[in-house]
């Protein structure tokens, strides 16, 4: 079993600083409970819109890394997991990431990086703007076992979690900012009832866990749509938070659940057969090389 | 014969429909996380027109902060409606918040003197331009952030006067097209007198906004909901709209761009701010 905190967080806008000691609070509280894996949003300690401000509030990966690691250390021993999204300083290269890394009492072992693959740059997105996109969607082994992260759009390209499921993850964690817009979907705004079909879907059809932590509150009159949920590997909604405000949703995992749901509905078990025949399917778009390699 | 099922046909009103609930919630959020979380202010002040919009900024302003925090100035000239200044009133009475009547008449008249030959459009102008300095002002003197009352409607067919009506920097109610507002006004329960009454900009006797811009809200509202979603005046058209409606929205739609700007800054520099210096507006 997994002990998850989700953590619907509401960044004060650039105040890296601030968010930070916000965020030691909340470690402090979820030390009440049982916690093996904490996960936050997308763009968590800093805010989302920063346009050119992503050049000075981007960090690098160890960097953030030990001061997650000192935030949690100032509050009691133990060790912990974290899922954080956060701007990547690169030597100069800038990424929008999502670290996952491991905090106890001495330093901090980052386990895995992920850099955002799809950058939204339409509408209100102007991502690819500012960010470079990733080129790599990894498994790794999280406290659960093997998992994926795909950050916000990266989780509404059907391709991705597929990937990653076929690479064997059973879990997958998406950090996001998703701005709240359309009013006409009922009690919920349209974003996130498009958001909940889509990460039903992917636990569903590949049998996995999902989590979605949202960013919350309001930035320049955009605001984020919250509604943290988790996702059994039945596509069942576990639970959710509402849209707006801050809040920790804590849930277990049960790795027996992926394999009862996969003996259930074995369509990853399907997809590993017919792949060749979809994959390498001349029609295609398929990188140079690959094609004549293909053809021949 | 086998039974047919038929997909219901596109429906312009549908399109626009809004829930309230989520709509208020929504909205008050919105306030409370620019004035309070943002800016660490507690208080609200807007100038209460009598009209639907300032009503409803009123209730969302009321229902985020608390009645005792909303100041709602009215601010009538010598030949606004008297029914303007009762149907605030009704809403000051209603929710409970606090109220100042400014007259601007002397304000407007002691510049008019040196601008006699000002038509109607021009001294519509500087009533919007005076009511803006007194909402400023006051906002000084109360400490508290004005609030802003325009609709998406009026804002994209160029409905009013630039840097006057589109100037306090929080407008809650600015992506909401007219019929939405209506909408939104009857979930919050703002005075029937308020929502029914023909929206009126009441800068010159007999006005109404309809009038003033030759097509129906309901029409305009549906036609630039296509509009922004990047259809083309044919495909409205083939959508039941008359081409002339089409034309007209379309027209001032294109010809008012730069009233939804700051004024154009020539750039002469790698450094030119919101060109190339880009930060938002919250950092």
């Amino acid at each position: 079993m997994t002990n998850v905190a989700l953590v619907q967080f509401k960044p004060r806008k650039g105040d890296y600083a601030a968010n930070l000691a916000a965020l030691g609070a909340i470690f402090a509280q979820l030390r009440a409970a049982p916690t093996d894996l904490i996960v936050l949003p997308e763009a968590a300690l800093t805010g989302y819109f920063l346009e050119g401000a992503v050049y000075e509030l981007a960090l690098g990966a160890p960097a953030f890394a030990a001061d997650l690691n000192r935030i949690w250390r100032d509050g009691g021993g133990g060790t912990v997991d974290v899922v954080c999204g956060f701007f990547e300083n690169d030597g100069g290269t800038f990424y929008n990431s999502a670290l996952y890394v491991r905090l106890g009492p001495t330093e901090p072992q980052i386990v895995h990086v992920h850099r955002k693959l799809f950058l939204p740059t339409y509408g209100v997105f102007d991502e690819e703007r500012f960010h470079t996109r990733g080129r790599k969607l990894g498994v790794f082994s999280s406290a659960f076992g093997p998992s994926a992260i795909l950050i916000c759009e990266d989780a509404w390209h059907a391709i991705t979690s597929t990937v990653a499921a076929l690479k064997g993850a059973r879990l997958i964690i998406v950090p996001s900012a998703s701005p709240g817009r359309g009013l006409s979907a009922g009690r919920e705004l349209e974003n996130v009832v498009q958001w909940k079909s889509k990460l039903a879907n992917i636990a569903e059809e590949h049998g996995v866990y999902v989590l979605y932590a949202g960013l919350t509150g309001f930035e320049g009159g955009k605001g984020f749509s919250g509604s943290t949920c988790a996702l059994s590997p039945r596509g069942e909604m576990i639970a959710e938070a509402p849209a707006l405000g801050e809040c920790v949703l804590r849930v277990v995992l049960d790795e027996a659940e992926v394999d009862v749901a996969r003996s259930m509905l074995p369509l990853l078990g399907d997809l590993q057969s017919a792949l060749p025949d979809l994959w390498f399917d001349p029609e295609l778009p398929l990188p140079r090389g690959i094609r004549e390699a293909v053809e021949s | 014969m086998i039974p047919e099922i038929v997909a219901p046909r596109y429906d312009p009103a549908a399109a626009l429909a809004i829930d309230g609930p989520t709509t208020a919630a929504w909205l008050e959020g919105f306030l409370r996380d620019e004035l309070i979380g943002r800016r660490n202010i507690t208080r609200a002040v807007l100038g209460l027109s009598g009209g639907i919009d300032s009503a409803v900024v009123a209730y969302l302003c009321a229902r985020a902060l608390g009645p005792q925090n909303v100041h709602a100035i009215r601010m009538p000239y010598r030949t606004s409606s008297p029914d303007s200044l009762n149907d605030a009133q009704t809403v000051i009475d209603a929710l409970g918040i606090n109220a100042k009547t400014i007259e601007i008449s002397d304000a407007v008249d002691g510049y008019l003197r040196v601008a006699p030959d000002a038509d109607g459009r021009r001294r519509g102008n500087v009533m919007a331009r005076m009511r803006m300095l007194v909402l400023f002002d006051q906002s000084a003197r109360l400490g508290a952030l004005p609030i802003g009352t325009g609709n998406k409607t009026e804002r994209l067919m160029g409905y009013f006067t630039w840097h006057a009506d589109d100037t306090p920097p929080v407008n809650p109610i600015g992506d909401l097209f007219k019929t939405q507002v209506w909408a939104l006004a009857r979930y919050l329960g703002v005075p029937v007198a308020v929502i029914d009454k023909p929206p009126s900009a009441d800068l010159e006797a007999n006005q109404t906004d309809e009038g003033d811009l030759g097509i129906t809200y309901a029409k305009a509202d549906q036609i630039l909901h296509l509009i922004l979603s990047g259809y083309r005046d044919a495909n409205i058209v083939d959508r039941g709209f008359a081409p002339d409606d089409v034309a007209l929205v379309r027209r001032r739609v294109d010809t008012t761009h730069w009233k939804r700007h700051l004024p154009t800054t020539a750039l002469v520099s790698a450094t030119a701010i919101n060109e190339f210096y880009l930060r938002p507006v919250d950092y």
